[in-house]
């Protein structure tokens, strides 16, 4: 397989998975700093609905002004909160964060998560749709996911870039025929729009999708690149093949990788896409006891980036703190050596760390097409 | 005065960022981005620099729409309040950071969830600023759809914050979190909250909403209430009315306190503040804001008016529905008759009518004079302090900043320093009791 162009993307959880995420906002500055330091395209904190531990998008919005470079991407889910707050959440980590925003969809399955939620009757209210007490399955939840992230993208394009004219003359402060009404109609919720917040840095913040989940196959089932993948399994790919920029998958060797990396690949063509335009990363849990692990793991990524096993790598340290130490005293040093880091960044944006480009608002396309 | 007992009493400052009104003056080559960090960031600053005690979002959740198509004179966009106070928790660090966010189309645990989340990540300084929203026209981009009636709203509202306060206290000490079994006619919620309690114990709550309905609730719940009453008259009325009903809720006068919504203009000279503030009303009400505002009232097309022509002689329509995502007008032809008379009664074109009709501008003058009456407004109780609205962004509060707030530190009702690192602190608000276990 031909090396790409591009090295390979770099990017690190900084959620310790043994302690649950901390209220402590110098903690994750200096981790992010750190990460910065080494050059690496994006931080991602994890989050579910319910805690434990601090709102991941907030975490990571308090820590936007005390970075300059570093992509940012929290855990955002989607089955008991509201589309329209989800999109206008990330637009703004965008907007705080000038351009470095990404979002990690997730779903929330359990019973203990929809407990947390209203009750089935609501007073007042024209119910539309699925309620969301109680759970519902995997495959559900993760199509209506599919669903959020869809009218998460029209709402960003629902403001055209030039949208705000400050027209003195005629004292109009937008020109309003660049402002879209996206009229989204799913099979659990629907939202007229426009967005209330004008279209981010990014345009599109980036969408991140665990393809695979933390327990191998989602739900603690089989993992889908091996033997036959269960329902939630399935609809979680289907939404990192259609709506992800960027695919997580958690594999142990680089053969399990590519054919993961292959897999959706082929399912993003399927859906009309540029399969091009999907990264896969390789996720990865590493721990780092000495220098020597940090030299082989510059050694390992290398390798499996040389057999086309992924598009770059999320890592995952046991211990953030130490761990990211050594990736960037240890590991960086001899990525640049060999031509798979960067020296500095060269651009401002997450999407410009990618290599991703900034995609137009599919109704200014559209008015250029009529 | 020196014959009064009483101590001074502190003057409450609060920043807020102009919203997405005809206050801001966007056609002003001062004007700068509503959108941009920067200038969030420059705002708060200034009002920290000011040692004010906040700085306050509003929201809305839909924008606005005249005749069907999206309302285009004002600024307009703006960020999802949380997000951006938890950005600015980076920039400063004694500063009180406001949300407005709706208990309408939000569910208690997830809210109540970010709420402690940047009361953390700030060190305490969080307030929420609860709103009712009030139509089904915002209801269109939610799941829920739809709208609440009045009443519904409020009692919605008040078990909302109810159950935020029984997770809020529920929080995990020692890393072992309570178990809420929250069960009411609005909401279930069962669970655990894992958050340690937040360094306020509850982030500050405003409430804003001028109801009877509303002030029961505020009475009730609230540690700030945000009101447009800004006169000295209606000012004290609104004042005493609220007041009054804290002791019915085990509550102290000084438990609640009372903030209105003001602008100001400041000049070298009284003369040249009155001056600045004619041109100011003149950019706030363009030809086009100007009939704009008439339909709204008037709930027809106007458009084939003059601005700088008389009044319409037609009658307004009381179905008309024009304008959607504001605060319905009640009686649209008791306004109508009113304008129609100050018009004639003073010779105004339809500009100008709008104009003086609408006009609210609070403190216009010296910055001793401003200074002056502010004092004045404190200490005979139409208010405990205010939340200035600048007319531009994000350099409007700066003037303020440099030339008024030293005055009213020589007065002696303003602080020289923060002494205290919490929002409620600075309000002097007590940390909330942490109710006994029942487990
Ligand atoms: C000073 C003031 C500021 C308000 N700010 C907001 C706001 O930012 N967002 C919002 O949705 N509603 C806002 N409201 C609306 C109120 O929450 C409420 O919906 C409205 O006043 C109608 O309620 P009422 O019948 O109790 O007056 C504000 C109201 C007042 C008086």
């Amino acid at each position: 397989m031909p090396v790409p162009h591009h090295p390979p993307r770099l990017a690190v959880a900084l959620d310790a998975p043994q302690d649950p995420p901390r209220p402590d906002a110098a903690h994750y500055t200096a981790l992010a700093r750190l990460a910065e330091r080494g050059t690496l395209d994006f931080v991602t904190l994890g989050d579910r609905f319910g805690g434990p531990g601090p709102d991941a998008l907030a975490v990571l919005a308090r820590i936007a002004p005390a970075t300059a470079r570093i992509g940012l991407v929290p855990t955002v889910t989607t089955t008991h909160t509201e589309p329209f707050h989800v999109s206008t959440a990330v637009a703004t980590l965008d907007w705080v964060s000038r351009g470095r925003a990404g979002w990690t969809v997730e779903v929330s399955t359990t019973e203990a998560e929809a407990a947390l939620v209203g009750l089935p009757q609501v007073l007042g209210f024209a119910r539309t749709g699925r309620d969301p007490h109680p759970a519902a399955p995997s495959a559900e939840v993760w199509s209506e996911a599919g669903e959020v992230a869809e009218v998460a993208g029209l709402l960003w394009d629902s403001w055209e870039d030039d949208a705000e004219i400050r027209d003195r003359a005629t004292g109009r402060f937008v020109d309003r025929d660049r402002l879209h009404h996206v009229d989204f109609t799913g099979r659990t919720f629907s939202v007229r729009g426009p967005s209330i917040v004008p279209r981010p840095p990014q345009g599109r913040p980036v969408t991140v999708v665990d393809a695979t989940g933390d327990t191998g196959g989602p739900d603690g089932g089989p993992s889908p690149f091996g033997g036959s993948p269960e329902a939630g399994g399935a609809a979680r790919l289907e939404v990192a093949a259609a709506r992800a920029d960027v695919a997580l998958v958690r594999a142990e060797d680089p053969q399990t990788a590519g054919a993961a990396r292959a897999a959706l690949r082929e399912r993003a063509r399927a859906h009309g896409r540029d399969p091009g335009a999907l990264l896969v990363l390789a996720s990865l849990p590493v721990e780092l006891e000495s220098a020597a692990d940090a030299a082989g793991l510059a050694d390992l990524l290398g390798d499996w980036y040389a057999q086309g096993a992924a598009d770059g790598f999320h890592l995952r340290p046991a211990d953030p703190a130490r761990d990211l130490s050594r990736i960037v005293e240890g590991t960086v040093p001899l990525l640049r050596e060999r031509g798979l880091l960067r020296r500095s960044y060269e651009g401002t944006t997450l999407r410009a760390h990618l290599g991703l480009p900034r995609p137009a608002s599919i109704y200014a396309l559209a008015r250029e097409v009529s | 005065m020196g014959t009064d007992p009483r101590p001074r009493k502190q003057i409450h400052l609060a920043a807020h960022f102009p919203g997405v009104n005809n206050t801001t003056v966007w056609a002003d080559d001062r004007s700068g981005s509503q959108i941009d960090f920067a200038s969030f960031e420059h705002l708060a600053r200034t009002a920290e620099r000011g040692l004010f005690d906040f700085f306050f979002l509003a929201e809305g959740l839909r924008l606005r729409e005249h005749k069907g198509r999206i309302h285009d004179l004002d600024v307009l966009g703006r960020p999802e309040s949380l997000t951006v106070l938890n950005a600015l928790a980076a920039v400063t660090e004694r500063l009180g950071l406001a949300g407005t966010v709706s208990a309408t189309f939000n569910e208690p645990y997830e809210l109540a969830r970010r709420f402690a989340s940047l009361d953390h990540l700030s060190g305490g300084r969080a307030a929420w600023n609860v709103v009712t929203t009030s139509d089904a026209f915002t209801g269109e981009n939610f799941r829920r759809g739809g709208y609440l009636d009045r009443a519904d709203r409020y009692t919605r509202a008040a078990e909302f914050l109810a159950t935020a306060r029984e997770l809020w206290d529920s929080g995990a000490d020692g890393g072992v979190p309570h178990r809420v079994e929250h069960r009411g006619p609005h909401f279930t919620v069962r669970g655990e909250f894992a958050l340690p309690r937040s360094p306020q114990g509850h982030p500050v709550v405003i409430q804003a909403g001028d109801s009877a309905e509303g002030r029961e609730f505020a009475a009730s719940a609230a540690d700030v209430i945000f009101t447009r009453h800004s006169g000295q008259e209606a000012g004290r009325a609104f004042y005493a009315d609220v007041k009054r009903r804290l002791p019915a809720y085990g509550r102290r006068p000084a438990d609640l306190k009372i903030m209105p919504g003001v602008t100001f203009v400041l000049g070298d000279t009284a003369a040249e503040a009155q001056e600045a503030a004619v041109e100011i009303r003149r950019r706030q009400v363009s030809p086009q804001t100007a009939l704009l505002t008439l339909e709204q009232v008037w709930g027809v097309d106007l458009s084939s008016y003059d601005p700088d022509g008389p009044l319409p002689e037609i009658d307004p329509d009381p179905d008309g529905e024009l304008a959607r995502g504001r605060v319905r007008i009640a009686d649209p032809q008791a306004v109508a008759d009113k304008w129609r008379a100050l018009s004639r009664a003073k010779g105004l074109s339809i500009r100008e009518t709008v104009i003086e009709a609408t006009g609210r501008q609070s403190f216009v003058g010296t910055p001793a004079s401003v200074a002056h009456e502010m004092d004045a407004f404190v200490q005979s109780d139409a208010a405990d302090g205010f939340i200035l609205v600048p007319h531009l962004t994000p350099g409007g509060l700066d003037p303020f900043v440099e030339r008024v707030v030293p005055l009213l530190q020589e007065r002696g009702v303003f602080r020289t320093e923060y002494t205290g690192t919490t929002l409620r602190s600075h309000l002097g608000l007590p940390e909330p009791a942490r109710p006994a276990r029942k487990d």
